[in-house]
């Protein structure tokens, strides 16, 4: 085990996969002279025609992915949230669409790696958290990773995987440490973390919290609180919400009886919000008590710190929603 | 003229496959036989004849909404494009994607969009992995006059240029965006005109005539496989019918003249091609005639093909949607 920071995983990863098939390449604005970090030391390895610098031209560079990817390549394009709206139309009319409509004649074996910048005073259009926007597009596949070791492994799987898939990278835990196994203890060789199954971080009889991407370590810190109040709660990380893995939760939520979601995206049809309509179809008779949604206010991202900290789910946040569901 | 006889019959053979391909839609859509919008490409067979005949099986293109002409042009499949016309399993998509939709993956026929403008960034791509894999094959988008003013088209050409990828851009200017002249919407005289912003040759043919669109497409897909990047082709062609079939019956205003039309008619692509032929001795009338009426023949089969072909079962909603299937909700 060596302690890994999150970015670093990130190429960890990616140069593992560019490494194993010549048919991955990435693209992306600045990435050469890795602005972000995440493509540090790409260009040097692998060249410039599996390392693109794009112009700004999200729509065009996203939808030259998806044309790649059509014809036997495995692009990984990097961007942020809020670049993503410039594109859409390749993502949804294309990326999402495309083999449906076409009976299934198309496969498209690519990768948009979307990093979440939030949290850090950059205002409404550089603060997106926007996954559920994607969730409720059928054709898409999509990662919500919390710490280094599930990063790698899930970006891997990304790249391997035969659909489209955005992996939201939580920019908030891009200095997060954590262990994360080295190749050659593996006993497969590599990390690979599969989609649609959600892992129990830390076990629980009281609540069951579960949390997206950076939003679990959140969990996980109201959690050691909890328990010195005598509260044990549960936490889950789904680490993809398209699959999503609903018997984990289910099943810990039959345990429990009492459930909080912890999402930063914005409270009205996030993932907290299906994550809840899922236990309440599903898990009904296992609930001794409402679910509560710890998400982002519905408003905009302000600038100024004083009303930003406001905003997306905090441990006290979370600490007040388990507390409701216990009636203390 | 030094163009292969059995090339330029198979240029005659393919518009006049359009042609009646389109003339049998436009009848059984107007029986009610399916549903759905559907995009006469008639008038224009010889933009997209030209210059797919440029293009190997190898090669790549991408279409628009009014798609029922490129696949054919590319070599498809009539009773495969019908079926999917009439939402049949045998259809190309197997009945998911409608006319708007045709695609053929084993010939290189990457799919059309309804989205105008959208597929355009799509065959980049493919240009894009030809470039990265140091293979010759390149990729050709077909757009029209209205999608010429869409920001995918503009960045596309951008991206083409600056990495000197092998993309044939065709532009199809009918004159109108449903009812919009192109003259209304485009700041420059001519969309090839368009080119010299993005450092490629633009091209301004007779779309017309299939023999000059051919000419130009083999001249680009020349410099596109020798490394030296896209070109921008632009056919200047006319519609004959409405932007689509139903629309007749709910427009309120005319956008263009009886006088129009019947100038552009006597500029009929495949008239054009038949009179070359025989004036230089290439075919005769009769050899002509067979070819349109083998065509219309065969679309008659292809006609029945469609209609004996079932719908799918309910159970085929939940399937192609993934490659690495995954649960449904």
């Amino acid at each position: 085990m060596t302690q890994t920071v999150f970015i670093e995983a990130i190429n960890q990863a990616i140069a593992e996969e560019m490494r194993r098939d010549e048919n991955v390449f990435i693209m992306g604005e600045d990435i050469r002279r890795a602005v972000y970090g995440a493509t540090a030391n790409l260009l040097s390895e692998f060249g410039e025609k599996r390392v693109l610098d794009t112009p700004l031209s999200e729509n065009g560079f996203f939808g030259a992915a998806v044309g790649a990817s059509l014809v036997g390549m495995r692009p990984i394009v990097e961007t942020l949230t809020s670049f993503m709206w410039v594109g859409m139309d390749q993502l949804i009319s294309q990326a999402a669409k495309m083999r449906y409509m076409f009976g299934g004649q198309a496969t498209l074996p690519v990768v948009y790696r979307a990093t979440m910048f939030y949290g850090g005073g950059s205002a409404a259009h550089h603060s997106d958290r926007s996954y559920p926007m994607f969730m409720n597009m059928p054709g898409l596949k999509i990662v919500v990773p919390s710490n280094p070791a599930d990063m790698k492994g899930l970006l891997k799987s990304a790249v391997r995987d035969n659909d489209p898939t955005i992996v939201f990278e939580d920019g908030t835990i891009f200095g997060m440490r954590g262990e994360v196994p080295d190749n050659e203890d593996l006993p497969q060789g590599e990390l690979i973390v599969p989609f649609g199954e959600a892992k129990i971080v830390r076990e629980g009889t009281d609540c069951t919290i579960v949390g997206i991407a950076a939003s679990v370590n959140l969990a996980l810190t109201a959690a050691d609180q909890l328990a010195q109040e005598g509260i044990s709660v549960e936490v889950i990380d789904p680490r993809t919400l398209v699959p999503f893995d609903k018997q984990t939760v289910l099943e810990s939520v039959e345990k429990t009886g009492r459930l909080v979601i912890a999402d930063p995206a914005h409270k009205v049809c996030s993932a907290a919000s299906e994550i809840a309509s899922i236990v309440a179809e599903e898990g009904f008779w296992s609930l001794q008590a409402p679910i509560q949604k710890v998400a982002s206010e519905q408003v905009h991202i302000p600038y100024t710190p004083a009303l930003e900290k406001l905003v997306y789910p905090t441990p006290e946040k979370i600490i007040a929603a388990v507390k409701r569901t216990l009636d203390v | 003229m030094d163009i292969d006889r059995d090339l330029l019959l198979l240029m005659l053979r393919r518009m006049w496959m359009i042609r009646n391909f389109e003339l049998k839609v436009m009848e059984v859509h107007a029986a009610g036989e399916f549903t759905g919008a559907a995009h006469p490409y008639i008038g224009e067979e010889a933009v997209a004849v030209g210059a797919c005949a440029a293009l190997e099986d190898t090669d790549y293109i991408a279409g628009n909404h009014r798609s029922h002409g490129h696949p054919i042009a590319k070599g498809g499949r009539v009773d495969k494009a019908m079926a999917e016309l009439y939402g049949r399993v045998d259809g190309y998509c197997k009945g998911k994607g409608g006319s708007m939709h045709l695609a053929d993956y084993s010939i290189g026929i990457l799919g059309e969009s309804g989205i105008l403008g959208s597929s355009v960034p799509v065959a980049v791509g493919a240009a894009l992995a030809a470039n990265i894999k140091g293979e010759k094959f390149v990729s050709l988008a077909f757009f029209g006059d209205g999608a010429s003013n869409q920001g995918a088209l503009h960045e596309s050409m951008n991206l083409a240029s600056i990495w000197k990828l092998p993309v044939i851009f065709v532009c199809e200017n009918n004159q109108y965006a449903v009812t919009t002249s192109y003259a209304d919407t485009v700041a420059v005289e001519h969309v090839s005109d368009r080119a010299s912003a993005y450092n490629m040759p633009g091209m301004l043919i007779d779309g017309q005539d299939v023999i000059a669109m051919y000419e130009a497409t083999v001249a680009a897909v020349k410099r596109a496989r020798a490394g030296e990047g896209p070109t921008l082709i632009e056919g200047l062609t006319y519609r004959y019918e409405e932007h689509s079939l139903g629309l007749g019956r709910v427009r309120r205003g005319e956008y263009r003249t009886q006088e129009e039309i019947d100038s552009w008619r006597k500029r009929d692509p495949i008239d054009i091609l038949e009179k070359t032929l025989i004036s230089q001795e290439i075919a005769t009338r009769d050899e002509c005639d067979a070819i349109n009426a083998e065509t219309q023949a065969e679309v008659e089969r292809a006609t029945d093909y469609a209609r004996n072909s079932p719908f799918p079962e309910p159970s085929a909603l939940f399937e192609d949607m993934w490659a690495d299937p995954i649960p449904f909700p």
